[in-house]
């Protein structure tokens, strides 16, 4: 059990609010991410939890204990940072066992639980050598067994596979979510990375400007954005967004008309709405292409990136262009004119204050 | 009209050297055209001709005083007649030598170490506090401050006026405060050259502690924070990570205020001049050889013990900085 609650949390910096109001359960051993743009809050958040960071007002726990005025070492916990933040000085077996020799633990039970973390990242080769001489990833995983090696309650991630290339990037990714399975920890982490938000989270919390803008499985995310902010960022390439004026609604259909064109949602909006303009949302892959006459909108393609296994058309439209995917086998050329169907039953809008309306 | 044959000859000087590298460049030149045996030797010819005049100048008042220095302290009083080892050996039964070396020995284990601790104490606490940037500029301040000056000031600190009058020093201001009797501190023997280091402690913790709190910046954050997290308290952080990481700048500090301290001279020589068992062999080689008529031989014979001093050191802090390059 190592269940965190946060309630009601606020950070200032001078007069900088960077967390407001801040209010969260992490559910024990389960693997939470903060996400969200530089600049919202959430490496100070984890810092916070960590004790690294002070706290304005508000309370953190963890398994029911208020830990706010808990030195670092006190809460339990283990951090892996972006930088990998090693100590220079020693030996990657020294730099696992510094935790332990300040527990006072046995010098066989340091040995014990460093060779066996060392096992499970497969870096026993690389125990005796000074981290100058390993390389970023050989690096990130004596962060991250440096930190198994404590057994602690909690894991807190602050970007760790930032510094990575792209390929080691996916491979740490995915060892990470193993160890995830091993270790009965919880876990939180802090990635601008919405991809590996994606994949490795049991639950991702959104954050935008110190607030959570929405939580959720990832795929609820995905699919039921409960505003602008989170349907742009999750995903990618992102959400399009176009305006769109409500002409009416009645109990099972919206009439509106974007891109010049009436169009029938067979969907509900939810409460009042302030004004007509809205914004229309839909993501790439709900948007196909048709040879029929009976197409929603037709324009040219300026850009076409061809990835193997899916081909992104930009379409030209006044305001932000349209991202429209298609098949990776797609003969599309820039210059062509593109004929598209939108799949309006799994399209969003979202009102002047940026919140989605369709219930 | 000295100021202007001055100017002159600077200006002559000049234009003879820039002379001499443009000719010297034009005939290596014009010669390396014609012949393939010198356009071989080009680079390395040429690297001479622009090194010659630096070598020279080198030569001329560095190295050869130092074989000057060791031929005169094989000679007698006016460099005249050679004595053999005989200077030598009144060097090593003469008790005022014996105790400039003890006393040497005394400033090079304390002032370096007291020194650089403080500086590297300081450089830490003073992250920590809101006023630490004024405590740090007045700590460094008597970087500024010549060693006489800073005697001169720190008379003031020891000064003695007999026990009926009253005190003007201010260590027997606080002493008598206490009720004790006043103290001539300079003249009690042992004590007052830790009275003297002090005076050098007070002079180069600044130049530590600048050199430190620039090299504290270069730790990262993450890396303290990383310390903080495996439960490490401030003092462990300070002894295992912070001390092992600055261990470089620790050496060089170190070894720059060796080397200083080996060379003492003005702070005895304006406080105490090397009485009451204060001298220091750079101060007795100034009384053998300027005082009392002068004796180069005897004179030189310390001066080149001053110089064996520093070499080691110096040798050693070149092969560390060679070391740290390689890796």
């Amino acid at each position: 059990m190592s269940e965190i609650e946060i309630k009601k949390l606020n950070k200032l910096y001078g007069k900088a609010h960077v967390i407001k109001d801040f209010s969260v359960k992490v559910k024990s051993q389960s693997f939470t991410t903060l996400v969200g743009p530089s600049g919202c809050g959430k490496s100070t958040l984890l810092r916070m939890i960590a004790g690294l960071e002070g706290i304005n007002s508000g309370t953190i726990s963890i398994d029911d204990r208020v830990v706010n005025d808990l030195s670092p070492k006190e809460r339990n916990i283990a951090m892996v940072f972006q930088s990998y933040a090693l100590y220079p000085h020693m030996t990657v077996f020294d730099n696992m066992a510094f935790g332990l020799k300040l527990e006072k633990r046995s010098k066989e039970e340091i040995k014990e639980r460093v060779h066996e973390a060392a096992k499970t990242l497969q870096i026993e080769e690389y125990l005796q050598r000074k981290p100058k001489q390993l390389s970023g990833g050989q690096r990130q995983r004596v962060a991250i067994g440096r930190a198994i090696t404590r057994k602690p309650k909690v894991f807190l991630f602050d970007e760790p596979l930032s510094n990575l290339d792209a390929a080691l990037r996916v491979q740490m990714r995915i060892e990470l979510a193993k160890l995830h399975e091993q270790l009965d920890a919880t876990m939180v982490y802090v990635t601008h990375d919405q991809t590996e938000a994606m994949t490795l989270s049991d639950e991702i919390i959104v954050l935008d400007q110190g607030e959570i803008s929405q939580k959720g499985i990832p795929l609820d995310l995905y699919n039921k954005p409960n505003n602008l902010f989170v349907a742009g960022f999750i995903g990618s390439p992102k959400m399009n967004f176009i305006d769109a004026k409500i002409n009416s609604q009645n109990t099972d259909k919206i009439d509106l008309s974007l891109l010049n064109k009436s169009f029938v949602l067979p969907k509900n909006i939810q409460g009042q709405l302030s004004s007509e303009e809205v914004k229309f949302g839909i993501r790439p892959e709900d948007i196909h292409l048709t040879e029929s006459t009976d197409f929603d909108w037709e324009s040219k393609a300026f850009v076409v990136e061809k990835l193997g296994s899916s081909t992104f058309v930009y379409l030209e439209n006044e305001g932000e262009p349209i991202v429209v995917e298609c098949a990776g086998d797609s003969s599309i050329k820039s210059g062509d004119i593109i004929k598209v169907k939108f799949d309006l039953s799994k399209s969003h809008l979202f009102n002047k204050e940026n919140t989605n309306i369709l219930a | 009209m000295t100021i202007f044959s001055l100017a002159l000859t600077v200006l002559l000087g000049i234009l003879a050297f820039v002379l001499f590298f443009h000719v010297s460049n034009f005939l290596l030149d014009y010669f390396g055209k014609r012949s393939s045996k010198i356009f071989k030797l080009e680079n390395s010819l040429r690297a001479v001709i622009f090194i010659a005049p630096a070598f020279i100048i080198l030569f001329v008042f560095i190295i050869y005083p130092v074989f000057e220095t060791i031929r005169l302290s094989f000679y007698d009083k006016i460099g005249r007649e050679f004595l053999g080892w005989s200077n030598y050996a009144w060097a090593i039964k003469d008790p005022d030598f014996r105790r400039s070396i003890l006393n040497n020995f005394g400033w090079l284990l304390i002032v370096p170490t007291l020194s650089t601790f403080f500086g590297l104490v300081i450089a830490n606490l003073a992250d920590r506090v809101w006023w630490g940037t004024i405590a740090k500029s007045i700590i460094f301040m008597p970087m500024a401050i010549s060693f006489v000056g800073a005697g001169v000031i720190w008379k003031f600190i020891y000064d003695y006026r007999g026990p009926e009058q009253e005190q003007i020093g201010l260590l027997n201001a606080i002493v008598v405060a206490f009720g004790f009797e006043p103290q001539a501190w300079l003249t009690i023997p042992v004590w007052n050259n830790l009275f003297l280091m002090a005076i050098m402690i007070w002079i180069q913790t600044g130049l530590a502690l600048v050199i430190f709190s620039a090299a504290l910046r270069s730790i990262p954050s993450e890396t303290l924070d990383a310390a903080r997290i495996d439960g490490a308290s401030e003092l462990k952080i300070f002894w295992s990570i912070i001390i092992p990481y600055l261990q470089q700048t620790i050496l060089v500090i170190w070894t720059i205020i060796t080397i200083l301290v080996l060379k003492v001279f003005d702070i005895i020589y304006a406080m105490t001049n090397g009485q009451w068992q204060t001298e220091v062999l750079a101060n007795l080689m100034y009384d053998w050889m300027f005082r009392g008529g002068g004796d180069s031989g005897r004179g030189s014979v310390l001066a080149f013990c001053i110089m064996i001093g520093v070499i080691p050191i110096l040798g050693w802090n070149l092969y560390q900085h060679r070391k740290e390059q390689k890796i």
